[in-house]
């Protein structure tokens, strides 16, 4: 497979012509009276690292494991690469999954598990060995191929359960929170890691997370789900800067979200007026909502410009309020500001000079501006 | 925060830093009552320590209640018999005749020689080593499906299975025993039953028949081979299945791969709960065997009490122990593996 052009971006959902890898199609299932997914229609293109993103419970394990075959879908169709995989069993879907738990055959070797796979498809022998060869080298654990999983690290165990997956060549590996048993740090670098291997192997990776940074660092696109609908598809930037509904707004990062009234609805630009915030906000995106009805304009911390003297000639997107409490976390400094009409802000500013050049502290009126482009009005 | 500041040290907080109420006990006897000070400079002197009077309970128990026993039969395995009370002669001797004052110490060998030369107790012990053998293959096949379906169960059934699993224990085994013969005799239930279905026209002869044993034993021994192989099983990831699915194994190619190797534990510890018990049976061939029904025990039982031949019956005793514990030893070795892998 040829190495795309990095200058090219990799966006096949903006393609009209792009044929979709794996479609989902309607889908619902039920477990008695509770609905876990709810008609969902979903398309996943060829390469893409996709990820299904929200709280537990929200069905995105459910959707996984029907992708995988081992629940089937109360209504609608599962198509991968173009075939209905409504009758098809797990072990003859052309998919591989990786386990939250690993699920590592614990009586078997490190190559034997990842040879077990192969072994099914009755591949003869020497062809085995050297593709286990591979993966274990692509994954740096050939030195532990003769352990056992009780042998080895949690980090060590979650490359073998990648290797074993990978090594079928799968049309498609879903991964059920595949670094959610890593710490802090082995689940950053593992996250490079993974996006590293999945661009070598060329294979549609679709992962299951309710880690918003870890989704918003590997996935080429992210489907934030809520009470087993789907709330957003959009690629990680999209669904940070331009969310579609307060839901999505503030589970993905930290957002203000002034409560207000739309008073000019027009092509290029929205002005509202909110009792929240105790002036006009002017945002230059149009939205579907006509004048008169509720909005909310979310305006993420670091958004703000944090002042002590008014912005010059800027009545609009401005609020004043005073200095409730200061946060510094060596990078960032984050305020948190009592507005007027009891609304708490949050502001974040780079703290791109040192701690006591800084003028601003605790009780101070502080004045927190905007630009027209940065905050999102949301009708829902 | 509420409540007074505690004024305790830092150091309070360590663990065993505050003395407790024994401690203090300890303190005021050791100044008050000399017997206790004494006891416990001795006990220090001879290296007992708290932890090796616990550890001295159970070898305590086993010394008493298995080590000596097992050396009386030893004793008595090594005499010859006699007509007496009791009816065997003693091994050690005290010989004061007025000329030489000494211990006479005699071994009789002869007891054992003919265990090995006389055909009657090498059959007697392979036959019940075949019966055991068998009987535990037959108790694994019927046991396997029924743990693996008692763990496979939902949760709220699960308690209840392993109830009516445990159930057969609350009567005497004797008498479940017994209720076979009212089974299988010529005029028993089951042939009453089959001659009603009409699938035989006349009764089939089961009982006093190695048939009879086998069914005594593998319904007897039953439990003891499916409790540890639930156990086993209800324990097992069950995401491990998905996973060998989902790597294109079939099924049943899964169960062979991953269920069954990873049930060999279970498989093991209970083949030799039911094996073991099984080679020295007594009560069942005697009671559902045939008179041609050669096992150890009964053997054993027959030596004692219809011929009064201790010694024999020692013996016989002394070489099935020593021939079980072969296998013991590699269910123990086993065992630990088990718990090695397990860490």
């Amino acid at each position: 497979m040829d190495k795309p052009n990095p200058r090219v971006p990799f966006e096949p959902w903006k393609d009209p012509g792009a044929k979709p890898y794996i479609r989902l199609i309607n889908v619902t299932k039920t477990f008695g009276s509770f609905v876990a997914v709810d008609n969902i229609s979903l398309d996943i293109y060829q390469r893409e690292f996709f990820s299904l993103l929200g709280p537990s419970g929200c069905g995105k394990t459910t959707l996984l494991r029907m992708l995988a075959g081992f629940e089937t879908p109360t209504a609608g169709r599962i198509e991968i690469d173009g075939t209905d995989m409504s009758s098809v069993p797990p072990y003859e879907r052309p998919v591989n999954m990786m386990f939250q738990s690993y699920a590592l055959f614990p009586h078997m070797t490190v190559e034997q598990n990842v040879a077990f796979g192969l072994k099914q498809d009755h591949i003869p022998r020497p062809q085995i060995a050297a593709r286990v060869e591979d993966m274990l080298a692509l994954v740096q654990l050939s030195s532990f191929a003769k352990r056992k999983p009780h042998q080895l690290s949690g980090g060590q165990r979650q490359r073998v359960a990648l290797a074993r997956s990978l090594v079928k060549k799968p049309k498609m590996l879903l991964l059920d929170e595949p670094l959610g048993a890593l710490d802090k740090k082995l689940r950053e670098q593992t996250q490079f890691e993974l996006m590293n291997i999945q661009e070598q192997v060329g294979i549609t990776f679709v992962i299951v997370t309710h880690d918003q940074e870890e989704a918003m660092t590997v996935s080429s696109r992210i489907a934030v789900m809520n009470h087993g609908r789907i709330a957003q598809v959009a690629t990680p930037s999209e669904i940070y800067e331009f969310p579609n509904s307060r839901y999505v707004a503030e589970f993905i990062g930290d957002v203000n979200v002034f409560e207000s009234r739309i008073v000019e609805s027009a092509a290029d630009h929205v002005l509202l007026r909110s009792e929240d915030a105790l002036c006009d906000i002017y945002v230059d995106r149009s939205v579907s909502a006509p004048a008169g009805a509720a909005a909310w304009v979310a305006v993420r911390p670091e958004k703000f410009h944090v002042s002590l003297a008014p912005p010059d000639g800027q009545a609009r997107n401005t609020v004043a309020g005073q200095v409730w409490d200061i946060g510094y976390l060596g990078n960032l400094s984050v305020y948190h500001v009592r507005l007027p009409s009891g609304k708490k802000v949050t502001a974040t500013q780079a703290n791109l000079t040192r701690l006591k050049e800084r003028p601003i502290t605790w009780d101070d009126q502080v004045y927190l501006s905007w630009a027209a482009d940065s905050g999102v009005v949301l009708v829902s | 925060m509420s409540g007074p500041p505690d004024e305790r040290p830092a150091a309070a907080y360590l663990a065993g830093v505050l003395p407790g109420t024994g401690h203090l006990l300890h303190r005021r006897l050791m100044q008050s009552v000399p017997p206790y000070r004494w006891l416990l400079a001795a006990a220090r002197r001879l290296g007992v320590t708290p932890r090796g009077l616990v550890i001295a309970l159970p070898y305590g128990f086993l010394a008493a209640f298995f080590l000596v026993p097992f050396l009386i039969v030893l004793k008595i395995s090594f005499a010859e018999v006699v007509i007496a009370a009791p009816p065997y002669t003693p091994l050690f001797d005290l010989v004061d005749d007025g000329v030489d004052f000494y211990l006479s110490v005699k071994l009789n060998l002869a007891t054992y020689w003919s265990l090995w030369t006389n055909n009657l107790y090498v059959i007697a012990y392979l036959n019940s080593v075949k019966i055991a053998v068998i009987s535990t293959v037959i108790t694994l096949l019927v046991g396997f499906p029924i743990s693996y379906a008692m763990a496979r169960a939902s949760e709220e059934v699960r308690p209840t299975l392993l109830m009516l699993v445990i159930l057969p224990f609350w009567t005497s085994f004797l008498i479940r025993v017994y209720a076979w013969i009212g089974i299988l005799k010529n005029e028993g239930l089951l042939n009453s039953f089959l001659l009603w279905l009409g699938v035989i026209s006349k009764p089939l002869v089961i009982l006093n028949t190695d048939w009879a044993v086998y069914i005594g034993i593998v319904y007897s021994y039953l439990p003891f081979m499916i409790l540890p192989l639930y156990a086993n099983l209800e324990r097992m990831d069950l995401t491990l299945l998905e996973a060998a699915a989902d790597l294109g194994c079939r099924p049943i190619k899964a169960f062979w791969m991953v269920t069954v190797p990873l049930a060999m534990p279970g498989i093991i510890a209970g083949c030799f709960l039911v094996f073991i018990p099984a080679v020295g049976e007594f009560v069942i061939p005697d009671l559902l065997g045939g008179s041609d029904t050669l096992m150890i025990g009964k053997t054993m039982w027959v030596e004692f009490f219809g011929n009064r031949d201790w010694p024999v019956s020692s013996a016989v005793a002394v070489v099935l122990l020593l021939l079980l514990i072969v296998p013991i030893v590699l269910f123990q070795r086993q065992q630990a593996k088990v718990q090695e892998a397990a860490r």
